[in-house]
């Protein structure tokens, strides 16, 4: 059973839907039904994955019993393990969400939730470098309809921007994989790794194909000239899209940090392929970001905006090959990812009971719900990095792991100085939305109170307390993901089972 | 045949990246399916250009890598099921705005 355990992630969103689309005579309970117990059914055998990867093992499950690098596998290490828990966790909290209302707004609402979770759980899980463009496209189709999903001409201009990038990203893939191809012969990333490492290959077309595959992760992942997409893009989806969308780009940042760690770091011809580029895009982003968080007019955009701060923060890492740099990183991207999903969910509760002002920050009627101030504060606080919430822990991991790089001063005051941007655009905010009121609105909206909405934002805010303090066992893990990632060797035995594949030379 | 090849490629790119700069969606569309053919062809020539020779490894006969061959039907295969979804989304734009332009607005 425990060697099944790797494409149980894939499995359960997969039969989901097809159950979902089977049930669709039936009604939206059972749909509903379906999904949320698919969503536990995820979370739990996410867990297990996560226990069961703690022990050091590279785990390969070769589909259809084909060996790499000649068949597809799924590699499950530490690092793959806790971005399936993660993905599984945000997608049952965005799923209750919507379960409340939101997925009639539409047609096919649970069918294509279920997909994107499966294309982001491969994206995560798959060992081979074509798989993983399938993914992404699997990922991708499901994210064009659930952004549209809903209507109205905002969401359908939005998405036709975000559906032309992604496309002609998507060719840029291609073009990236027929080179990588071409030059090394094998698309399997352990194979990638190995073959680089070759003294015969041709350095130019590799080092090409390297560099574009990184672009299109940039891409994904919204460095900054490739990030003019993203607040758009997440400003316009619903609520409970928006908030499983936070974790598309988290994709992007774990490949380029999956392919550089395992491929690219350890091959000579391809060793300096991030430097001097990626360090001041990624803090270029991360001061953009946080000059459009103070220029947001509604709460959902300041969140669109704080998710390209933290995507930003993230981008520094893969510069740097220390493992505790990466393990800071990946406390901070699980904490960031969570805080941001809650405050888009909190900016559509927010926007129901203030009428036509939404959530926009301008004066209006008087909210009802100091629980819903409380999960913003919590949420806020988290975000910017306010004492003593996970998201203050993540960013001092982080800072303090970086003191001793060259670079060290530019990204302290980068950092620094975007977190003041921030805090001052979240206080801001905050205070027009919970505190102002306009004479126009003298009583206010009550609103009736929906446990399943309440419930979704209670299990997206808590990781912000429960990563805080539950930090030490979370925060060892991640060090020894780090450790497991940095140390592509063992990857590389664990997929290809140690034995070096012949190749006959081609023209 | 090498040369052919890499002018058809560089030619439908350039024509296809034109397109997709334009402001109205269906050169956009036309775009992105020039661009795809490039792709399409482009991945069938990573596993070299040979001529007279079947996907199939036999004893002793020359044969051309397959597996190109099999990426290139899955990305025709993923092309299609976007264009058309952009076709579709593209309407919608049309018949919500009453404008083929990319920003358009909201209809008065």
């Amino acid at each position: 059973m425990t060697q099944h355990a790797a494409i149980l992630p894939l499995l359960i969103p997969f039969l989901a839907a097809l159950l979902q689309l089977a049930a669709k005579g039936y009604g939206i309970a059972v749909q509903r039904a379906i999904g949320l117990v698919g969503a536990s059914l995820a979370v739990a055998a996410a867990l297990w994955l996560v226990l069961l990867a703690d022990d050091g093992m590279v785990r390969v499950y070769a589909l259809g019993d084909w060996v790499a690098p000649f068949g597809i596998v799924l590699a499950v290490d530490r690092l793959a393990a806790i971005m399936v828990l993660l993905t599984a966790s945000l997608a049952a909290g965005a799923l209750l969400y919507a379960s409340a209302g939101f997925d009639q707004r539409g047609r096919h609402f649970h069918p294509l939730f279920q997909l994107q979770v499966f294309g982001l759980q491969g994206a995560f899980l798959t060992g081979d470098l074509f798989n993983l463009f399938v993914f992404f496209e699997v990922m991708l189709l499901a994210s064009y309809v659930l952004l549209a999903h809903g209507g109205g001409l905002a969401r359908t201009r939005a998405g036709l921007a975000y559906v032309v990038l992604n496309l002609a990203g998507s060719a840029l893939f291609l073009i990236a994989l027929g080179m990588l191809y071409g030059t090394l012969g094998t698309l399997n990333l352990a194979d990638v790794a190995l073959r680089l490492q070759a003294p015969e290959i041709d350095v130019a077309p590799a080092r090409l194909a390297c560099m574009l595959l990184i672009a299109v992760f940039a891409l994904k992942a919204a460095l900054l000239p490739l990030s003019f997409w993203l607040p758009h893009a997440y400003a316009a989806a619903g609520a409970p899209v928006a908030a499983l969308f936070v974790i598309m780009t988290k994709v992007g940042i774990v490949s380029i940090l999956r392919v550089q760690a395992i491929a690219f770091a350890p091959a000579a011809a391809t060793a300096d392929l991030l430097d001097g580029w990626l360090l001041p895009l990624a803090l270029a982003t991360v001061l953009f970001a946080a000059i459009g968080a103070l220029a947001a007019m509604r709460l959902r955009d300041l969140t669109a905006w704080l998710v390209l701060a933290s995507a930003g923060t993230l981008l520094v890492v893969p510069v740097f090959p220390q493992a505790d740099v990466s393990a800071a990183a990946l406390y901070y991207l699980v904490q960031s990812t969570f805080v941001a999903a809650a405050l888009f969910l909190i900016a559509e509760l927010v926007a129901v009971r203030r009428g036509d002002v939404a959530d926009a920050f301008l004066p209006g009627p008087r909210l009802h719900t100091p629980w819903l101030g409380l999960a913003f504060l919590l949420a806020a606080a988290s975000a910017v990095g306010l004492p003593p919430f996970a998201g203050f822990l993540g960013k001092l991991m982080l800072l303090s792991a970086l003191r001793d790089s060259g670079s060290a001063i530019a990204i302290w005051s980068v950092f620094l100085f975007a977190g003041l941007l921030l805090m001052l655009a979240l206080a801001k905010g905050g205070g027009r939305l919970f505190w102002e009121r306009s004479p126009k609105h003298p009583h206010g909206n009550t609103h009736p109170f929906c446990w399943r909405r309440s419930l979704a934002v209670a299990l997206l805010v808590s990781p912000a307390l429960l990563l805080a303090l539950f930090a030490r066992p979370v925060s060892d893990y991640a060090a020894r993901a780090a450790a497991q990632l940095h140390d592509p060797q063992t990857y590389v035995a664990g997929v290809l089972g140690g034995h070096a594949i012949e190749r006959e030379t081609r023209p | 045949m090498e040369a052919i090849i890499a002018i058809a490629i560089g030619l439908l790119t350039a024509c296809g990246v034109f397109l997709l700069l334009r402001a109205r969606t269906f050169p956009l569309i036309l775009g992105l399916t020039l661009l795809s053919y490039a792709v399409n062809l482009f991945l069938f020539a990573s596993g070299r250009l040979r001529m007279d020779a079947p996907p199939l490894i036999r004893d002793g006969a020359s044969y051309t890598d397959p597996l190109p061959q099999a990426l290139v039907l899955t990305a025709i295969v993923i092309g299609f099921g976007m264009t058309a979804y952009l076709v579709m989304l593209a309407l919608r734009a049309l018949s919500e705005s009453g404008d083929d332009h990319v920003d358009a607005k909201e209809k008065p």
